[in-house]
This record gives C-alpha cells, sequence and structure tokens, in this order.
C-alpha cells in the first residue's frame, strides 16, 4: 500500500487528541520528526493497519476535542493508523455526529423523532433557534430519536473541548435546552434510570429488578442484590451446560428479529475457526426504544456480568461494547462499572479466579441507525463505513475481523442472568410456549406514565397501555417502532407475544409501545417515518438509497390529500415498498415501508 | 492466445434453475449458472474483474425458502437450490430498480439499460418532475479524465479497483450517507490533489459512463463521438516489458481512447497511466 497525503497539517490541538489515544508518534512515518532510523527504515505496514479499529476512535477524540475534523487533524489520524485518507474521509463523512465543516464547539441536538415531534419538538426546535441565533457559538441540529422518549421532547447537548462536556435535557423547555447548550456543566442533572420504569422496586420483576433498588456505581452493591451469581453458575455448568440453559430456555432474540439465542451461541461455539469475539449491541436507535438505555444506566454491572457469561460459553476472550454516541451517561456507568470488574478480577486474564480470561472494549457509535444492524456493526468496529455486509456468510462463521462472532442486544443478553440463576425450566414456565420469558417493552406517546415495562409474554397490548395510563381518544399504536407497524385503537387485545403479533399481522420488534391519541396528525408523523429512513440509508444498495427518498416524495405530495387524489401515489407507494422489502440488502430496506403500509392499510390513513 | 488458468478441479453441483436441473461447478454464482445455460439476467454492478458488490439490486432472483429475493451476482449456488428467473416478483423488482436508478442518474451512456428498461416496461418518468437527482456539472479538473457524477450509480466498482481488488492506491472511496453518498476523493478535494495515480482502472471498470477519457468526454460534447465508426485493435503496450494487452480504439486513424482485454491473465483489464494514457506520441506526425 502506497499511502499519499496531503500538505495538510494538524493544530497542536488536534495533534494532542490523536496524541493521547495512540501515544506519541515514534518515527516521521507517522507524523513526528525525522530521526536517522527513520532514513532505514520503513514503519507501519501491517502493525499499523491491524490498528484501523482505532479510526472511529480517532474520529472520536479529534470531533470531542476541536468539535469537528479538519482535512490536518484527518490526514494525521490517517498517518499514524496507515488508513488512507480517501477512507478516513468516506467514514468521517458516514456519521451524523461527526463534522468535516468547521461549526461551533457546542452542538445541540434537538430530537424531532415520533414521541418528541408529538410532545412538542417543532415549537420547541423554533425557540431554540430564535434564541440561539447565528454567532451564538451553538450548532442547533435536528436530531433522530434520543432514545429518551419517556421524557419527550428530548435534547442533547455536546460541548467540544478537553474533555468533551455533555448534558441532556428531558422534558425540555426553550430555556433548560439554552441551558444545557451554553453551560452543560451547571445544567440540572438527569433524573434517575429508575424514574423511566413506573414499576421500579414492584415484586417479580426479573429484568428490571435491580433498577432504581441498587447503586449504579457500586460493584458491593450489585453482588449484595444478587450479582455475580449467575456467571458463578455458569462456571459450574460449563460452556456447554450454559449453552444448553439457553437453547432450553426458549430466549430469542430481544433486538427485533427474534432470532433463537441458544442456536445462535452453539454456532458460534462450535466453529473451529478462532479468536471467537462477543459483540453486544447496545446501538439502540430504533425509534422510540430506549429500554437498553435504561438497563445500562440503571444496572450496569447485570450487562458487565450477562456479557461474561455469553462469551464463557461461546469461547470468546474479547467483548466489544457496542455503544450508540447519543447516551453519555450510560457511556459513563458502563465505563465506570468495566473499570471496577476488572480490577476486582471480574474481568481481565482470570475471571472469579477460574483461569478464564474476557475483557471488554467499549465502541462509541457516532450517530448512525445502520450501525444497530449486526454486520454494519462490524464494519462500523473495524473502522470502515457502517455499511451491512451481505449475507451469508453469517457472522457466526464470519464476523467481527472475519472472526466467528456471537452478537447479542442488551436485552436479550440480561435475560441470560435469570435463566442462570432460576434454571430453564422456571424460565420457560414464564410467558407463553412459544415466547418465553419476561419482555421489556418501550412505553411512549400519548399515555400518562411513560416508561419501560416488563411483562410476561403473552399480556395483552390493552392491558399494557392500562398499567401506563393511555388517554382518551386513543388513535392509533406504533408496535416495533418505525421499522414497525401501526394497529388501531379497537385491537389492543393482540397478545404481545412474537406469534401473536405476527397472528395479527404485525410485529413485536423491538417493543416499542407508542401511543397516539386523535390530537396527532397522522400524516406529518408517517413524513417524519419516511424521513427517518431516507436520512439513515447508507445508500449501498439502490431500492433502499432511491427507494427511500421516492416514498418521501410520494408522502409529500400526499400529505394534505386523501381518497382519489391519493391513490396514484399510494399505489407507487406500495410498488416501490414492495421492491425495497424484497430487494434491499438489509433490514433496513427491507422494513423501511412497513409502518407506513400499516397506517394505510389498518389506519386507512389517506381515505 | 489468452492463457487459462486451469485452477484446482471442482466438483459439480445440481441444482434447479427455473424448473430445469442444472449442474455448475462449486463455487459458481447463481448468476455464473445463469450465463452458462444461456439465460439473461441484467446486471450492472457486476463486474467481471472484481468481487460481486450486489449494490445495484437488479440481478435478483427468487430462491425457494429465502425470505428475500437474492442477487444472482454474488450468491453461490448451493446443491439442491430452486432457482428462478423470472418470475412476476422477480420482475417486479427489476423494473422498480431500473425506475429507481433511471430516474436519479442519466443512463444515456450505460450499455443494455434501454433495452432493459423496454422489456421491464420500466417507466422512470412516473415519479413526476420533481424526483430529485444529481443535476451537478461534470467534474473536469485534469487533461486525462472526466467525473460526472450525474451518471453515477454508486456501484463502487471503481472504489474496489482503485483499492485492494488491484491498485492499491485507495484514491477514492464513497463518501457522505443514504442519497447525498457521492464518490469522492479525500476530502473531496480536486483529483489533482488526491492521492490518484491516473492509472484509468477505475474507468475501465465504470459501467455507465460516468469515468471517462477526457478524449471521449470532448468528442461526446462536439457531437462527434460515433462508436459505430471506430476500430478496435489489441496490441502490447510498448512501455516497459511487462507486455500488457492494450486495445486501442480509433476513430478517423486517430485512436480515441485505450482500453485492456479482461481476460489477459496477468493484467485483467489493468494499465498503467503510460498504457491507457500516453498515447499521444504515436499520433504526433510532425
Amino acid at each position: 500500500m502506497d499511502l499519499h497525503f496531503g500538505d495538510s497539517k494538524p493544530t497542536d490541538e488536534e495533534r494532542a487528541a490523536v496524541d493521547a489515544l495512540l501515544g506519541p508518534p515514534e518515527s516521521s512515518w507517522e507524523g513526528a520528526d525525522r530521526s536517522d532510523a527513520d532514513l532505514r527504515w520503513a514503519r507501519g505496514g501491517r502493525e499499523a493497519r491491524d490498528r484501523r479499529d482505532l479510526l472511529l476512535p480517532g474520529l472520536h477524540a479529534i470531533n470531542d476535542r476541536i468539535g469537528w475534523i479538519s482535512d490536518g487533524a484527518l490526514d494525521y489520524l490517517c498517518r499514524r493508523l496507515t488508513v488512507p485518507p480517501a477512507e478516513a474521509y468516506g467514514v468521517a463523512t458516514f456519521y451524523a455526529m461527526f463534522s468535516v465543516k468547521p461549526r461551533p464547539a457546542t452542538v445541540l441536538q434537538v430530537c424531532t423523532d415520533l414521541a418528541c415531534a408529538a410532545a412538542g419538538a417543532p415549537e420547541l426546535c423554533a425557540g431554540i433557534e430564535a434564541r440561539l441565533g447565528l454567532g451564538s457559538g451553538v450548532t442547533v441540529e435536528r436530531s433522530p430519536c434520543l432514545g429518551l422518549c419517556e421524557r419527550a421532547p428530548a435534547v442533547l447537548a455536546v460541548k467540544a473541548g478537553d474533555p468533551v462536556r455533555t448534558a441532556v435535557s428531558a422534558p425540555a423547555t426553550v430555556e433548560r435546552a439554552v441551558l444545557a447548550a451554553s453551560a452543560p456543566d451547571s445544567a440540572p442533572e438527569e433524573p434517575p434510570a429508575a424514574l423511566a420504569v413506573p414499576q421500579a422496586g414492584q415484586d417479580g420483576l426479573m429484568l428490571l429488578q435491580r433498577v432504581g433498588v441498587v447503586d449504579p456505581a457500586s460493584l458491593d452493591d450489585y453482588r449484595a442484590h444478587g450479582g455475580y451469581t449467575a456467571l458463578r453458575r455458569a462456571f459450574e455448568l460449563g460452556p456447554a451446560g450454559v449453552i444448553r440453559e439457553v437453547t432450553d430456555s426458549g430466549l430469542v432474540g430481544r433486538g427485533g428479529a427474534a432470532f433463537p439465542t441458544g442456536r445462535k451461541w452453539q454456532a458460534t461455539a462450535s466453529q473451529p475457526d478462532r479468536p471467537h469475539y462477543l459483540v453486544c449491541n447496545a446501538d439502540e436507535s430504533e425509534p422510540g426504544t430506549f429500554k437498553d438505555r435504561v438497563l445500562m444506566e440503571g444496572d450496569p454491572y447485570a450487562l458487565v456480568e450477562a456479557m461474561t457469561i455469553a462469551a464463557y460459553a461461546t469461547g470468546a476472550h474479547r467483548g466489544y461494547l457496542y455503544l450508540r454516541g447519543e447516551y453519555p451517561r450510560a457511556l459513563r456507568r458502563l465505563e465506570h462499572a468495566i473499570a471496577q470488574a476488572r480490577a476486582r478480577g471480574l474481568l481481565g486474564d482470570d475471571v472469579l479466579g477460574q483461569g478464564y480470561a474476557f475483557d471488554i472494549e467499549i465502541r462509541r457509535g457516532a450517530g448512525a441507525y445502520i450501525c444497530g444492524e449486526e454486520t454494519a456493526l462490524f464494519n462500523s468496529i473495524e473502522g470502515y463505513r457502517g455499511e451491512p455486509r451481505s449475507k451469508p456468510p453469517f457472522p457466526v462463521e464470519k464476523g467481527l475481523f472475519g472472526k466467528p462472532t456471537v452478537e447479542n442486544n442488551v436485552e436479550t443478553l440480561v435475560n441470560v442472568l435469570p435463566i442462570l440463576t432460576m434454571g430453564a425450566p422456571a424460565y420457560a414456565a414464564i410467558g407463553t410456549q412459544r415466547s418465553t420469558g419476561p419482555k421489556l417493552f418501550c412505553v411512549s406517546g400519548s399515555v400518562e406514565r411513560p416508561g419501560v415495562y416488563e411483562l410476561p409474554f403473552g399480556a395483552t397490548l390493552g392491558e399494557l397501555l392500562t398499567l401506563a395510563g393511555a388517554s382518551e381518544g386513543l388513535r392509533a399504536v406504533l408496535l416495533g417502532g418505525a421499522a414497525g407497524g401501526f394497529v388501531r385503537a379497537d385491537e389492543l387485545d393482540i397478545p404481545l407475544t412474537f406469534e401473536g403479533t405476527r397472528e395479527a399481522g404485525t410485529t413485536l420488534g423491538s417493543g416499542v409501545v407508542m401511543a397516539f391519541d386523535d390530537s396527532v396528525p397522522l400524516p406529518r408523523l408517517l413524513l417524519r417515518i419516511a424521513e427517518f429512513f431516507r436520512d439513515e440509508s447508507c445508500g449501498q444498495c439502490v431500492p433502499c438509497r432511491v427507494g427511500t427518498v421516492r416514498q418521501e416524495e410520494a408522502l409529500h405530495r400526499i400529505v394534505e390529500r386523501a381518497g382519489a387524489d391519493a391513490a396514484g401515489d399510494i399505489t407507487l407507494l406500495r410498488e416501490v415498498g414492495r421492491a425495497m422489502r424484497d430487494a434491499s440488502i438489509c433490514g433496513l430496506g427491507q422494513t423501511a415501508w412497513n409502518a407506513v403500509e400499516s397506517a394505510i392499510d389498518r389506519l386507512g390513513a389517506y381515505e | 492466445m489468452t492463457v487459462t488458468p486451469l485452477g484446482i478441479p471442482r466438483r459439480l453441483l445440481e441444482f434447479t434453475l427455473d424448473g430445469e436441473p442444472v449442474r455448475a461447478p462449486e463455487g459458481s454464482t447463481i448468476l455464473d449458472a445463469c450465463r452458462a445455460a444461456g439465460k439473461d439476467v441484467p446486471t450492472l454492478c457486476e463486474g467481471d474483474t472484481l468481487r460481486p458488490k450486489n449494490a445495484c439490486r437488479v440481478c435478483v432472483v427468487e430462491v425457494e425458502g429465502a425470505r428475500t429475493l437474492v442477487p444472482a451476482c454474488s450468491r453461490k449456488a448451493e446443491a439442491g437450490m430452486e432457482v428462478r428467473t423470472d418470475t412476476e416478483r422477480a420482475r417486479h423488482s427489476r423494473k422498480i430498480v431500473l425506475e429507481l436508478l433511471a430516474s436519479s442518474v442519466d443512463l444515456s451512456t450505460t450499455p443494455k439499460v434501454a433495452a432493459w428498461l423496454k422489456e421491464y416496461e420500466a417507466k422512470p418518468d412516473r415519479f413526476g418532475p420533481d424526483a430529485a437527482r444529481l443535476n451537478e456539472e461534470p467534474k473536469v479538473d485534469n487533461d486525462l479524465y472526466v467525473r460526472d457524477y450525474d451518471k453515477c450509480i454508486l456501484c463502487y466498482k471503481c472504489v474496489d479497483a482503485c483499492g485492494d481488488q488491484w491498485q492499491n492506491t485507495f484514491a477514492i472511496s464513497v463518501a457522505g450517507r443514504g442519497f447525498d453518498a457521492r464518490i469522492a476523493v479525500e476530502h473531496d478535494a480536486p483529483l489533482t490533489d488526491s492521492a490518484c495515480v491516473y492509472c484509468g482502472n477505475c474507468i475501465e471498470v465504470c459501467p455507465t459512463g460516468a469515468l471517462s477519457f477526457k478524449s471521449e468526454f470532448d468528442m461526446r460534447a462536439a457531437g462527434t463521438w460515433e462508436e459505430s465508426r471506430q476500430t478496435e485493435t489489441t496490441t502490447v503496450c510498448a512501455y516497459c516489458g511487462v507486455g500488457c494487452n492494450l486495445t486501442l480504439h480509433v476513430q478517423d486513424n486517430e485512436i480515441v481512447k485505450v482500453t485492456s482485454p479482461h481476460d489477459n491473465p496477468v493484467t485483467h483489464g489493468n494499465l498503467c497511466i503510460k498504457g491507457r494514457f500516453g498515447y499521444q506520441h504515436v499520433q504526433n506526425r510532425d
């Protein structure tokens, strides 16, 4: 590889940001002053290229310190990692949280997605923009779902510097949003994660039992509340025994795809190729989903323990926790939890004195919904554009770094703890025969008590909405988020199971239950969903890249129309939607049309 | 004469193609099998010298048991597979994909597309006159070749040819995301400020004419480009001893562009700047 670098130079600050991550450069080949040795040898090669996965952390380092990524900073990072600048430019421009153009140090992201839009995000955004005009030193950006739907409308302020400062305000007013942006350090503390759990402290909870009960910063407190008994049991059972328990429990993935977890683990564990990797998908970006955030903020050690068990069962010694970039508090809590676990011998070379080595590295996403797709997530960690790979080969065979990889969502992993502590038969007895165990639901929108609810599979939609206090005049419920589907207010007897929702012609998806009363203008909502997918399409395949744009255009045309006037465009939407579902590379394109289609078919959106 | 490497012998797999039993060597793609069986499956991003990227999705076919359609260009044939290439479902997706492409980019210099649009009854106009497209002026920033993003379908072939599959220069990549994604050099700079070494291998693989020789671009603009009047002569490059094959495209006794045969076992259609662009001395008759 013969790399070409331009003449642009990093500033001292940019260089310092990169060096803080990678250490100082040693040779002129990677940006230091020339030494005598440099005349005789070329540094880099395979050793440097193997560090390509530090590209995303490197881009974060620059963006965090400066607020944007200049040509000189990008080139310097490329030199350090032996990455071609064109490729790094392609990666930097892929993510919404990075900018390659100069911008003020503070970015205020105002969530304009479904729950926040219904809670007045457009007015909030206009108010903030009126207050923070040009020259205020703040960039105001309209953001997709920030995962704070229970406290809509939400804003996230990120102020570049050393260290970077963040502040979340939700529910936000113009005043509080402006305060968060101008003085993130003095913005009021976020409410505890338990406030997002209306059932917090109730008996019988399994996944949420410790949220609001334990101190999320204290490993001792976690252990005092049953922490690490599941890992001890895992060591008693051995890897094959753990996989047997998980298989017998009937656990299926909670991220939306509902794939049997035991089968995935078995398939990875039996691969002869080494090493194996574990990836925890914490890139929770589905609009309306915030359960993983609440778990990670309220009970971070549970995730660390569950990842350790999953890795032990599948023969992985390294785990990556891919956390979405919009979750600063979850990041801080998990960083702390991992450091504590490491210091206490619960991670590292000899976990619990059992001679088993495992450690976890956190990787931050940078604003890309598509990186929740499992193979796009691998590309993102590896320092490539977060574009999905075509399958087969499947991750269990060729995943992260081309090696066998098991990837599970946060909620899925946390389910492993009760499976091991109570045993597979007892766990499988919860819920229904085909949907076993407890399930988390993210309820938001027109309800009195929005938040994360834990119910055994089989409860009906109506029962859940009664718990959350659905308001009068309920018009529609969105199940499964933007990639899911709408159901009518008279369909509340749908059982919340994978098979029950499937029979009802809809999906459970990631567990989103978003209620809308008749004050919410449906066509605007559908337009927002179409905008979301157009924004988040990676652009790799034609059906999704162009199809999402053509659908959004058609929805714009019919936003104020109905009946015969809309018929032609609805035909067009259907035809394009069908091809997107059939011919797109990944789940994003395949599901992008679901919600709008269901609104047309079930709610009669444009009749 | 071209020497074709034989490789190791491969087993034959049996599967069904449109109801007919077919046999294909292990490792072949569905597209290979279709071509061997004389079936025409349209493709745009598939390249004979590159690994399939399966980004364009015009080659999708129906495989029994698969939830979605599968790209014929990259899916390996498996024993017992039941593949149908011409179902209503596959034809629908191809039609829509062709409409989506033709409504967003200029396919006027893409071979075969006009026939496919007709065959699949694609109507790119139905998205209305306001349908988003690029509408960008061609980028002419050097004397060797022109980038016309209006014609780019983002097939990634130029990226792959410039990167680890052939040239190892890594001068181009995809930047941005979604509909705004573009092929770009670092910092979206002019080509002359980039890592480009002007081998022109990206032009060789470009399926739409988004990348073209400056000579061709100028002649098209002047209305003098006439492929029917051109002759093609394959010869050996005289610059060095490697022996790359050059195909000289000649119109009115002038070399108008240089390509290279893809079945050459050494170069597979790749050249360097001299072989590709260094032909002016041949026609310097003073």
